[in-house]
């Protein structure tokens, strides 16, 4: 029994996935558009998708574009933006009820799947520009976005450990964009790069929900009526750093909490036979509330309230997080150095393992219960340029052994310890 | 087992059942879905930091942050951690402590009557020793500060506390590091027996499960031990004056952009079932039609540079408090605060437009829908709506008889000056 059946379908320079199921009350679209992350374009491509829901030439106003969107129902609409390895990826993702459980039919589904077309294929154009007005207000809401990063300091923690970690790498670029190319943002070079976007962008449009396929082809193929069809996807190339040597950066701000982040390589990617074993390592290591570090930082030596790690699969990277109080410093590092050191010798029981190859199904599964869940999944494969199919995802998962989790533990590499200490708060270190 | 009740429209169905000890016990099946969740709750939160002990006759005070405190004490026992149990049974569990509840929870997609009787049986064991009872002391001290650090939380308090001036809702939920310094095991034995009774708690298990044998599977669970005689519990009369305490505050903080919030401090509190239902669901509807994305008023103020796409509102109350908080990230917050209670103003004196209600009601069935995909929603929401005897499948219903007349008196007593008040995070000014 499979757990879905994903269809995949090209149309129009787009690939259609469809998953035909009727969990939910609802029908979901989800539209992903990905590029290479490049210095020169990542504030305008920050700011793209933002300026792309505010008007259509539909709806020209965006108090006429929310207020449809409250009519079908409280169809919901958000953009956002997320990396993939040294990809810079923009979502749209609607949600809208499903008629059937509605007294009053009206064709909801159609009526999304037109106006998402509207909002990637026929914005708000003056002249040969976008509005003006909007692409102002926009750049103001972009800096305050920008900035709002370093209000909260654990994820500021974890931005600047990247920034330190991938010096130099694409990776180190901020989705958001930067905040002294904001300025530099016209209605006319966004709209410019916005003609790249529909020629280059891989694009791909998931629907996920209880609808007749076909029909569901036919709509995407009416409405996303691309006059240019090229899609000339640069690929990207992997930036991976040659020489890996520990550093420590340590800095000051005026904070109760110490935040601690570390850095490793991992050397396995999403696409790589070893990436299975890794996410077991993780697992053990980490990620979950029965792992070595919240054991050993939190309920042994009671240092923090979270110790966690995760992986970032199409970067290769391995990111510890902690909060702490300064002056322990040094106990946190050498207690998570201890940790990582007794993965390395496969310090770990075969129960160990297998609570984590359960644990980590279980996530899966709960995953794709939600169909935003379900539709990020399907989309790593397109991340990844890989065919990897969610069965065989838990296979891999179920097949690893001690000793491949050891020898993907002998690959992780320390990179970089991040530490965010107190102002004139006491150190040890 | 009686039958169970039907939402034809939104084909599902509930069981429902309660044990001889008082326990209701709920089951919502869902097919297709892989994981199963469950909570199982009490309804004992963060506000009763007063109450007659079990057996007792005095009203007795005990530190600020227990119940939140108990709630990560309750996880350890003798033979170690019940989240390791979990894990070793495929399954993640996790806990809450809100102002009026605490909850425990855990979803997995296999084994799920093993992990439902861990579940209940954890919550109903209760172990606790001085010596981890003062090793969790350092955990959540470090809890306390990772909260401290967090400008929004600060807000969110600090506007709570504006509005109070003695009801222990403007305390944190977890205390202060000096309160959980005060902490004992006796203490927590204390509360743990007065309020975690099962006729004081709600277990509600949601999943693709046999409805049938869950229940069996309570009842055996259940006939296994015993318990005291269920009693009444003795809170204080929780006296509060009618409007804000403070009415304007700012709280200098490590951030670069100003966040405020206007807040609306319930003047009449006391509803229970479909009145408070009703009353929640209508404020929440004049905030949208007010404030939400397709209201003019947002996009004024959204071109005006006022605010940007943190901008929130909600309408929150319970038995006791209730509040509405606006606000969002800002450059201007004086001005988003005059600008946000002018629009209230005006909207009180000039009524409700009938149009947009109709248009904020849709939006909100649709909501609806996307919220009962959600097994967590359910489960969460259906306890907080039983615990004051609302029903969580009356929202629609409900929604739908809401009409101008209840928007516009709702408004007379929402915006009133004296029910109103500020509360601003701000950058602070470097010190060098």
């Amino acid at each position: 029994m499979s757990f879905f059946q994903e269809k995949q379908t090209k149309l129009n320079g787009i690939t259609v996935h469809t998953v035909k199921t009727d969990k939910y009350k609802t029908n979901t679209l989800v539209l992903k558009m990905m590029a290479p992350l490049k210095k020169e374009n990542v504030t305008k491509r920050a700011i793209l998708p933002f300026v792309l829901q505010r008007a259509t030439e539909r709806f020209r106003t965006t108090g006429d574009l929310r207020n449809h969107l409250d009519e079908l129902y409280g169809a919901s609409l958000f953009a956002d933006l997320s990396k993939k390895g040294e990809n810079q990826i923009i979502t749209f993702r609607m949600e809208v009820a499903n008629e059937k459980f509605l007294s009053e039919k009206t064709p909801l589904f159609e009526e999304a799947i037109s106006l998402l077309s509207d909002i990637l294929l026929r914005p708000l154009l003056k002249g040969s520009a976008f509005d003006e007005g909007i692409v102002k207000e926009e750049i103001r809401t972009l800096k305050q976005r920008i900035q709002a990063a370093y209000d909260d300091k654990m994820r500021y923690s974890n931005l600047r450990l990247v920034q330190e970690m991938c010096k130099n790498e694409p990776y180190a670029l901020h989705v958001n964009g930067e905040k002294d190319q904001a300025d530099d943002l016209t209605a006319e070079n966004v709209y410019e790069y916005y003609q790249q976007v529909l020629k280059e962008d891989k694009l791909d449009l998931y629907l996920i929900g209880d609808f007749e396929e076909d029909a569901a082809g036919e709509m995407v193929k009416k409405y996303f009526d691309f006059s240019a069809n090229t899609h000339a996807y640069p690929e990207t190339e992997q930036a991976s750093k040659q020489h890996v040597e520990e550093k420590e950066v340590i800095e000051e701000e005026d904070v109760k909490q110490g935040k601690l982040n570390i850095g490793y390589r991992t050397n396995c990617l999403y696409n790589d036979d070893s990436y299975f074993a890794l996410q077991v390592f993780n697992g053990i290591f980490g990620g979950f509330s029965h792992s070595k570090l919240f054991i050993n930082v939190r309920e042994k030596a009671s240092l923090a309230y979270y110790a966690a790690s995760r992986v970032e699969s199409h970067k290769g990277l391995l990111m510890v997080m902690s909060g702490i109080e300064v002056g322990n410093y040094d106990h946190a590092v050498s207690i998570i150095k201890e940790q990582m050191a007794a993965m390395k010798n496969g310090d770990f029981t075969d129960d160990d393992l297998n609570q984590t190859k359960g644990v980590i199904r279980n996530q899966l599964l709960e995953t794709i219960d939600t169909s935003y869940g379900l539709s990020e999944i399907l989309y790593q494969n397109v991340a990844a340029n890989s065919e990897r199919t969610f069965d065989e995802l838990l296979d891999g998962i179920s097949h690893v052994t001690k000793e491949e989790v050891v020898e993907s533990a002998s690959k992780i590499e320390l990179d970089t310890i991040y530490f965010l200490k107190g102002k004139g708060a006491q150190n040890n270190g | 087992m009686g039958k169970p009740i039907q939402f034809e429209q939104l084909q599902e169905e509930l069981y429902h059942e309660k044990m001889d000890n008082g326990l209701n016990v709920y089951v919502l099946p869902k097919k297709g879905f892989n994981k199963t969740y469950a909570t199982f709750t009490t309804k004992y939160g963060s506000i009763d930091n007063e109450f007659v002990p079990l057996g007792q006759e005095e009203m007795k005070k005990v530190p600020d942050g227990i119940a939140h405190f108990l709630e990560h004490k309750l996880f350890e026992k003798e033979d170690g951690d019940v989240f390791q149990q979990f894990g070793k049974q495929g399954a993640s569990s996790n806990a809450f402590t809100s102002f009026t509840r605490t909850a425990y929870l855990f979803s997995s997609t296999s084994d799920a009557e093993k992990n439902l009787e861990t579940l209940i049986d954890f919550v109903q064991e209760p172990y606790f020793t001085e010596k981890s009872v003062e090793k969790e002391k350092g955990i959540i001290g470090q809890e306390i500060n990772m909260y401290d650090d967090n400008p929004d939380w600060r807000l969110y308090f600090g506007l709570i506390e504006n509005m109070y001036e003695k009801h222990p809702v403007k305390i944190d939920i977890a205390g202060t590091v000096e309160s959980i310094s005060h902490i004992t095991k006796d203490l927590l034995y204390e509360c743990y027996h007065t309020f975690y009774h099962p006729s004081n708690m709600l277990l509600f298990v949601t999943g693709p499960v046999d409805p049938e044998g869950v229940l069996k599977q309570v009842r055996e669970n259940q006939k296994k031990k015993t318990f005291e005689e269920p009693q009444t519990i003795k809170r204080p009369e929780l006296s509060e004056k009618a409007e804000v305490d403070k009415k304007d505050e700012k709280l200098p903080m490590n951030v670069q952009s100003s966040k405020c919030l206007v807040g609306i401090k319930a003047k009449e509190t006391g509803l229970s079932g479909e009145e408070l239902l009703k009353k929640e669901l209508t404020a929440n509807l004049v905030l949208d039609v007010l404030f939400g994305k397709s209201s003019s008023h947002f996009q004024t103020m959204y071109s005006n540079g006022l605010i940007d796409d943190t901008f929130s509102y909600d309408y929150t109350e319970e038995e006791t408090f209730g509040f509405a908080m606006i606000g969002g990230d800002t450059d201007q917050p004086e001005e988003l605060a005059k600008q946000t209670k002018e629009i209230l103003f005006k909207a009180r004196e000039e009524g409700l437009d009938q149009e947009r209600l109709n248009t904020a009601i849709k939006k909100r069935i649709g909501a609806f829908l996307r919220s009962v995909n959600s097994p967590e929603y359910i489960a969460n929401q259906f306890t907080r709506y039983a615990f004051n005897d609302m029903n969580l499948f009356d929202v629609v219903p409900v929604l739908e008889q809401i009409t101008k007349q209840d928007a516009d008196a709702l408004l007379q007593q929402f915006a009133d000056e004296k029910q109103m008040t500020v509360f601003t995070v701000v950058p602070k000014k470097e010190d060098k």
